[in-house]
């Protein structure tokens, strides 16, 4: 994995510094990549990796400032005009960025906006650009049948359009090509697909690749060197194995630490312990948008025969990829949609298909945290109020007195004080308002909670940070979780038992560590094998 | 990324909304005022007086029948600021709720309301407005019902749009887990936070409200004589510009104003609320 260094480095930083009004955003940073050489730039969100690439680009927002050189082949970049640079961008530094459907024209047939790139800097013919625009959607993996670039992006997986993004990037050949997130927003098999293919086009082309990311299991598979960045200043750097393995900043410890998730749970609670909840041939059906006046379009079926069961205690890992159906599964499982055939029991009693005040009192006993820590909360409502709205499950809500205690109280337990109480969710950062979020879920005893890819949006540090607390609340107050998620790594560091989930069926469970060192589905054994690993 | 989202207001638009609640504000107070007091019986007939350029009695002069046109203006002002309000708050009692529920609720209950809205919306406004005047009878009240009926499906589609959008925040999800249903949980998390869109929208309604009450009350459908209008008094003024021409200035100077001042203000609040799009 050593790619040859040229004499001259390609692209060379030195001595890079961004502010904004006072504060400083990027510090002294200095920077080498090599043609054909993949650079990990590593850092949590705010770290300035970023900004950083933005900075290589001259695409900050218009009251920043910028000192240092940015130079590629040995041209500074740093004193082109804005209309060279506009030459430059496309045609010598190419750039991904994470969500491809922001980066896509939605109106626009993805043959003309990859051709479009190409009629930008060269001028060239239509046909010729068109011709230029098939090789790269070919070599892109978008190939083959007759009318592939007339389609439109909508028309596209998330892991396409991501692949339409890279061929616009790469179409004109640029010696540099900047990859911000590029895999994030997709699951596990288009990630993996699209990191093979951005590793392949830094190889064939003799490209600088940077990889802007915040996952270290990513970096370690692909890259020849990483930089690390903290506050703004990259704290390490070096040949990607051998720093992986003597990391001597300690920040970059912890953060390879929290990256490996090891398993948080000591060991497997024993399976004679009391259902909680028992999930039984579920069917969940959507309807569909009806395309004649004439006849009902057929139902999509999102949820099919699903069985699962729940026990006091354990953790239950639901893991599939984007559009498998645990979504559906699990608003199922906590009663806000109806299941067309099936039934989820709740210790022994039926939950849903329950009314009045039977659902109340059998949701107090499962209560959700959701993924996204920004939209989780109401902006106007205070902590406690936020934190006390599940005692509207209760028949007699405690009064203020006792409903403050128990706030409190509550607060406590995920690591907060109980002055935050009367703070509103905007004052928190996503880590801690994912704490309130447990809180919330927390405040009616249950005996099970469910997540919804409550850590994905959360950055590495802070997600090992919650994933403690879910450990030690659940041996505390012996609570059952079900762990919904497309992360595998995260799923098999948390949960006892597993079930993979895939079109709308289950088709692999068990114990956690068996499932993964021996997984019998062909498709259970290709997630894995998917999934970036660090060891 | 916080640094890059904090903007601050730039000048333009700070001093637009400052201006915008300015004038407005000065219209309410008349209004108000005009209720209780006016430097003239506004009424009062004085046919010795017509026709006088504005003087140090009356600031802006008389009208043909010798009525001191300051006050007027101000009694105007009361009608004006009165229909408009009212026919808002009609509007905002009936589509806000309206829009709730179909956003809510979605499906047939959802289809149902947004044709029904379409139906109201496929209507030229202001000439249902004349035909309703010209059935029911013209005064101030049929003005506001006919103004109040156009203003239904504008909140009605604001409210509903709002709260689709919030309905796929993570935190109604929570209020349901939390057992809430969704009468609640709209009135709970949905309607405070669309308050600052109905109130943009309840604004820019407010301005189209003065300029359709003046228009209802220039072809004779508004309030009636003696109630002043300003509607009326540009109407009765254009057949005396040559005569007397300040006539005609002050009543359209008035709806002019207070129609610049609301959309400003209108528009001050919309990016104040939605500083990015």
């Amino acid at each position: 994995m050593t790619a040859a260094r040229a004499d001259s480095p390609l692209l060379q930083i030195d001595g890079l510094s961004v502010s904004m009004g006072t504060v400083q955003i990027i510090k002294n940073l200095s920077l080498d990549v090599g043609a054909g050489e993949i650079l990990g730039l590593v850092g949590a969100s705010g770290s300035g990796k970023s900004m950083t690439a933005l900075a290589i680009m001259r695409l900050l927002p218009a009251h920043a400032t910028l000192t240092g050189a940015v130079r590629l082949r040995g041209e500074a970049l740093t004193d082109r005009s804005e209309t060279e640079l506009q030459g430059i961008r496309g045609r010598d530094i190419g750039m991904v960025f994470q969500e491809p459907m922001a980066a896509l024209n939605p109106l626009m047939r993805i043959g003309d906006q990859v051709a479009e790139t190409v009629r930008l800097h060269r001028s060239v013919s239509i046909a010729d650009a068109r011709r230029a625009a098939r090789e790269t959607l070919d070599l892109v993996g978008l190939r083959g049948e007759q009318g592939a670039l007339d389609r439109l992006p909508y028309e596209l997986s998330g892991g396409q359009r991501q692949r339409v993004a890279i061929a616009m990037a790469a179409v004109l050949g640029p010696p540099l090509l900047i990859a911000d997130e590029p895999t994030t927003a997709l699951d596990v098999g288009a990630q993996a697909q699209v990191l093979r293919l951005l590793q392949e086009l830094a190889r064939t082309r003799n490209m600088g690749l940077i990889l802007v990311t915040h996952d270290l299991a990513v970096v370690a598979q692909l890259t020849d060197r990483i930089a690390l960045m903290h506050r703004g200043e990259i704290v390490e750097q070096g040949a990607t194995q051998q720093l992986l393995h003597h990391l001597q900043h300690p920040y970059g410890r912890a953060l390879l630490a929290a990256a490996k998730l090891r398993p948080r749970r000591a060991a497997p609670q024993p399976p004679a312990a009391e259902q909680i909840l028992q999930v039984r041939d579920i069917v969940h059906e959507y309807p569909r948008r009806r395309r004649s006046l004439w006849r009902t379009a057929a139902p999509f079926r999102a949820v099919d025969g699903v069985s699962l069961s729940i026990h006091s205690g354990e953790t239950v890992g639901l893991v599939g990829e984007s559009g498998s159906g645990k979504s559906s599964l699990l608003r199922v499982i906590l009663a806000l949609e109806r299941p067309q055939a099936g039934e989820v029991r709740m210790l022994g009693d039926v939950f849903s298909t329950a009314k009045g005040a039977a659902l109340r009192r059998l949701r107090r006993g499962i209560q959700a945290v959701f993924q996204d820590p920004y939209g989780s909360f109401d902006p106007q409502w205070p902590v406690e109020r936020l934190i006390a709205e599940p005692f509207y499950l209760l028949d007699s809500p405690p009064a203020v007195a006792e409903r403050r205690r128990k706030v409190a109280t509550v607060l406590e337990q995920v690591g907060l004080s109980a002055s935050d109480a009367l703070r509103y969710p905007h004052e928190f950062s996503g880590g801690q308002r994912q704490r309130i979020a447990i809180a919330r879920a927390l405040i009616t005893e249950p005996s099970v909670i469910a997540f919804d890819e409550a850590v994905s949006a959360l950055d590495v540090l802070v997600r090992a940070q919650i994933l403690e607390l879910l450990a030690e609340l659940a041996a505390r107050l012996r609570l059952a979780y079900l762990f919904v998620s497309h992360d595998l790594n995260v799923v098999r560091s948390i949960a006892d038992r597993i079930y993979v989930m895939r079109q709308g069926r289950i088709v692999e469970h068990g114990p956690t560590e068996t499932v993964f060192t021996s997984p019998r589905h062909a498709y259970t054994e290709a997630l894995i094998a998917a999934t970036p690993k660090l060891r | 990324m916080s640094v890059l989202e904090t903007r601050n207001g730039s000048g333009s638009r700070r001093i637009g909304l400052i201006v915008g609640a300015a004038i407005t504000g000065i219209f309410g107070v008349i209004a108000v005022i005009a209720a209780f007091w006016t430097p003239y019986d506004p009424a009062a007939l004085s046919i010795v007086d017509k026709l006088q350029a504005p003087n140090l009695h009356h600031w802006f002069g008389t009208d043909q029948l010798g009525r001191d046109v300051l006050s007027m203006i101000m009694a105007g002002a009361k009608n004006s600021v009165g229909v408009a309000l009212l026919s808002v708050i009609i509007g905002v009692f009936i589509g806000v709720p309206l829009g709730l529920l179909a956003a809510a609720r979605r499906g047939a209950i959802d289809e149902l309301i947004m044709r029904g809205n379409d139906l109201v919306f496929a209507f030229p406004s202001l000439l249902l407005a004349i035909l309703i005047t010209a059935v029911f009878g013209p005064g101030a009240i049929n003005a506001i019902i006919a103004i109040g009926i156009f203003n239904i499906p504008v909140f009605a589609r604001v409210a509903r749009g709002g709260a689709l959008q919030l309905w796929t925040r993570d935190y109604t999800l929570a209020a349901r887990v939390a057992g809430k249903g969704y009468a609640r949980i709209s009135g709970e998390h949905v309607l405070p936070n669309l308050l600052g869109l109905l109130a943009v929208q309840g604004t820019i309604q407010f301005s189209l409200g003065v300029i359709a009450e003046a228009g209802l009350s220039y072809v004779g459908l508004g309030a009636q004589p003696p109630t002043p209008s300003w509607g009326r008094m540009l109407n009765e003024a254009q057949t005396l510009t040559v005569l007397a021409p300040t006539l005609a200035l002050f009543p359209g100077a008035a709806v002019l104003l207070f129609v610049l001042g609301l959309n400003l203000l209108g528009d001050g609040l919309r990016r104040r609320w939605e500083p990015e799009k």
